[in-house]
């Protein structure tokens, strides 16, 4: 096997040891429940973590995730009040994530702004206009919000595979193939190798550029959706910092920071990994929270220094 | 014949410079056509314009008689222009696969066929005479191999004109041979060839016709009979070339003072075998070899950059218990890399803060130069080292090659040090340059200077060296001195030692 798939071997056999060790320590936690669960509850985020994983291989990052989750939350409560059915909010809400990150996009492209800037830009103005519309919680009453979290496919061993799930792994394998088997996802990861390079070989820049960051825009849009039928709820500040945590997911996942390596399904398994620490910790009980955060801290300074030692192995030199 | 390419009245100005004034250029199908010129000619801005990478801003280009203007590369390869740029242009993070066949990957059903592009893959390389894993990462191989890589990429199934710029540059006898090879062969299918190098021999081992630019102008045109080679670097540098080559240098700097370095059996397991080496004030030291001998990694070594792991380095006699880059620099020693793109120079800072950069670093930031003094220093080594730049606060990137090298070279020079390793210090640049980088290593050595220069031209290191250690699959196979050194006695040594 190709030294390439290294880190992600790493990423997924920490969450099986985890698992294992789950079902070690306490009765029941081995089970497709839980895992079904953690599937669940975390879905909104991995969702928003793929978007994101294609914006950091190729070299940039999107802080503008957690905002956009909070506001596409908000706007679609309202708009349950204003009488418009779930669906109909959310794909409005999955066309302006679109329309937003391809704005994003070209203001990269064309005025060059780091993308850490104007995506930092979009997470207070995003953050802003949640609270111009509400400042408390708005609950979404419409009956198909019931249905959805009714939905979903049965697991073997009593275990539940949520609507939320479904539509994250119905995302998963639509990025996968997006990064595998297209043209773009290729001049992704071309980009994030070397962008002067890979202008040189023909990859078209801007339009690759817009297209990345609308990918983002749409699946942050779509995490904000699957969070608002999640909680049935908009509040102004639902997803305030995920998108950090979105950002965990992906380098636990074993994408580089500095672009060009990585893949969409680590990122699946990254967001699982925090997922589960929270589970775990729940089930331990006596436990105080803030253990997720420092567990989940110290489980991300030893992804990096692996994978600090992986490459290094690899012998990745600039192209010269 | 008409020609297959043909580039008339090309201009293109950048702010403070005429890259190029009302340049005529063409290539016949079947041609080899050799563009020469002196770092700063236009070779570079004239490549661009051709391959869409820069739009000229007058002029027009035909293909096949047909006026077309590219405005992209990948436009340009669309069109039949392929070209491999002067570094190797590759994303060496990616698979060979997709280096290969990215912007033309096969599809099935809307989507990417993988084992078809492994195909295209391996049928591209096989061309060339190379096979390898095309699923791993470009940046796992050699520097050759990846040049071989850029130019299988360059060469698409209908292409006319294949642009190669310096293709040889950091390729072995073998491997040029191979090139040549392939060049010859794609001739007889048709195609027209850009030719760019500076080893002037390779020109007309390969070249059917040579233009010469000179200060973004062309100076000449014609056959490699009608342009012989000393008329060509008299065309390039415009002036008469002092006849350095081959001629050996005078023994008169070497004091035989003790040394400043001694390498006692001195290796590293699976990467160097132990040798033995001295570098002493006023002597130039040339490390030999094919491609892959260890030059690099002797130059390295001695520097600290690669730790030994037997053996004994001693600087003026003491042995130094932690041989590394910080302790050489303290004691004098200083480094000149290969790859000046990526080990190399900071192309974003200014030529002003490249020079600094190593002294300030030396001195720790508590100590500043000031401004004034900076300035100073790096408007002495512009001087002294003729290095073509319109003012110090130019950032480095924009310079060309071999004004690059010679502020890397600068970079080392500034810090007054006792010993300097070189490596390569001639790569990619051209004529004009290289003729003033050898007269500097001789300037220096009959300073006192210990030089240590590690180059895959045999030329170059006759000319320079007063010794030369020959180097021969990472071992060191002789040493070869005084009127001995010859080019045949090198090329024997490196042959007798299998």
């Amino acid at each position: 096997m190709s030294e390439k798939y290294l880190p992600l071997m790493a990423t997924i056999a920490v969450f099986v040891i985890l698992f294992i060790a789950g079902g070690l320590l306490y009765p029941n936690f081995f089970s497709t429940l839980v895992l079904g669960n953690i599937l669940g509850d975390n879905a909104f985020i991995i969702i928003a973590a793929i978007g994101t994983t294609f914006v950091i291989i190729s070299g940039g990052i999107d802080l503008s995730i957690g905002s956009m989750i909070g506001f596409v939350g908000v706007v679609m409560a309202n708009l349950d009040s204003a009488g418009w059915h779930p669906l109909a909010s959310a794909a409005l809400m999955i066309v302006f994530g679109a329309g937003y990150g391809t704005l994003v996009g070209f203001i990269i492209d064309f005025c060059e702004i780091q993308p850490f800037i104007i995506t930092l830009a979009g997470l207070f103005l995003l953050r802003g206009m949640c609270f111009m519309i509400n400042l408390d919680a708005v609950p979404i009453k419409n009956p198909f919000v019931l249905e959805f979290s009714d939905m979903g496919i049965p697991l073997f061993g009593g275990g539940w595979l949520s609507s939320s799930a479904i539509v994250m792994l119905v995302a998963l394998v639509v990025a996968v193939i997006i990064a595998h088997w297209t043209e773009f996802g290729s001049a992704v990861y071309a980009i994030g190798g070397d962008a002067q390079s890979a202008k040189l070989m023909g990859v078209p820049m801007r339009k690759t550029t817009l297209k990345i960051y609308a990918l983002s825009g749409t699946y942050s849009a779509l995490g904000g959706v699957v969070y608002a039928l999640y909680t049935s709820s908009g509040y102004p500040l639902a997803g305030s910092g995920l998108e950090l945590v979105a950002i965990a997911s992906v380098v636990l996942g074993g994408t580089l920071l500095t672009g060009g390596v990585g893949f969409v399904a680590g990122t699946v398994f990254g967001g699982m990994i925090l997922g589960l620490i929270a589970t775990l910790i729940n089930f331990n009980g006596s436990l105080n929270g803030a253990w997720i955060m420092i567990s989940g801290g110290l489980l991300l300074f030893i992804f990096i220094v692996m994978h600090r030692f992986l490459v290094g192995s690899l012998k990745f030199r600039a192209g010269s | 014949m008409s020609a297959i390419i043909e580039l008339s009245g090309i201009s293109k100005q950048f702010p403070g410079v005429r890259a190029l004034d009302n340049v005529e250029f063409s290539v016949e199908p079947g041609e080899t056509h050799a563009l020469m010129g002196e770092n700063g000619a236009g070779k570079s801005t004239l490549i661009k314009v051709m391959t869409g990478a820069l739009q000229p801003d007058g002029g027009t280009i035909r293909l096949a008689g047909k006026e077309i203007r590219p405005e992209s590369p990948g436009a340009a390869r669309a069109a039949g222009i392929g070209a491999v740029y002067q570094e190797v242009n590759l994303i060496p993070t990616m698979s060979v696969t997709k280096n290969l066949t990215l912007g033309r990957l096969p599809r099935k059903f809307g989507l990417i066929d993988w084992s078809a592009a492994r195909a295209i893959a391996k049928a591209k390389l096989a061309r060339l005479g190379v096979d390898i894993d095309v699923e791993r990462p470009v940046g796992s191989y050699s520097v050759a191999i990846q040049q071989l890589i850029a130019i299988a990429r360059a060469l698409e199934d209908d292409a006319r004109v294949l642009v190669l710029d310096e293709p040889t540059a950091s390729l072995d006898a073998n491997e040029t041979e191979r090139l040549f090879e392939i060049i010859r062969d794609l001739k007889a299918r048709g195609l027209g060839i850009v030719f760019i190098s500076h080893f002037i021999d390779q020109v007309y081992r390969i070249s059917d016709r040579i233009t010469v630019l000179r200060n973004g102008r062309r100076v000449a045109v014609g056959t490699v009979e009608e342009i012989p080679s000393l008329k060509l670097v008299s065309l390039m540098i415009g002036r008469e070339l002092e006849h350095v080559e081959h001629q050996r240098p005078s023994t008169e700097t070497v004091t035989s003072s003790k040394p400043i370095l001694t390498a006692k059996s001195v290796g590293r397991r699976r990467l160097l075998e132990p040798f033995e080496l001295d570098l002493r004030p006023g002597e130039v030291v040339g490390l030999a070899g094919l491609l892959g001998s260890g030059r690099t990694e002797t130059a390295k070594l001695v520097f600290g950059a690669i730790r030994h792991d037997s053996g004994e380095i001693a600087i003026d006699g003491h042995p130094s218990s932690s041989h590394s880059p910080k302790s050489s620099l303290m004691a004098g020693i200083t480094f000149c890399p290969e790859d000046r793109k990526s080990e190399g120079i900071v192309p974003e800072l200014s030529v002003r803060e490249n020079i600094i950069l190593a002294l300030q670093s030396k001195r720790g930031w508590l100590h500043l130069l000031s401004r004034k003094e900076q300035e100073r220093l790096t408007a002495e080594m512009i001087a002294a080292l003729n290095i073509a730049t319109p003012d110090a606060e130019k950032p480095v990137g924009q310079l060309s090659g071999g004004n690059q090298q010679k502020v890397l070279l600068a970079r080392s020079l500034v810090s007054n040090p006792r010993v300097l390793i070189l490596d390569e210090p001639t790569r990619g640049i051209d004529v004009g340059a290289h003729a003033e980088i050898v007269t500097l290593i001789r300037q220096l050595a009959a300073k006192g200077m210990a030089l240590l220069v590690a180059s895959s031209e045999l030329d170059e290191l006759l000319t320079v060296s007063h010794r030369i250690e020959v180097m021969r699959d990472r071992r060191m196979v002789g040493e070869i001195s005084g009127a001995e050194a010859t080019r045949e006695k090198i090329i024997q040594t490196i042959a007798a030692a299998s």
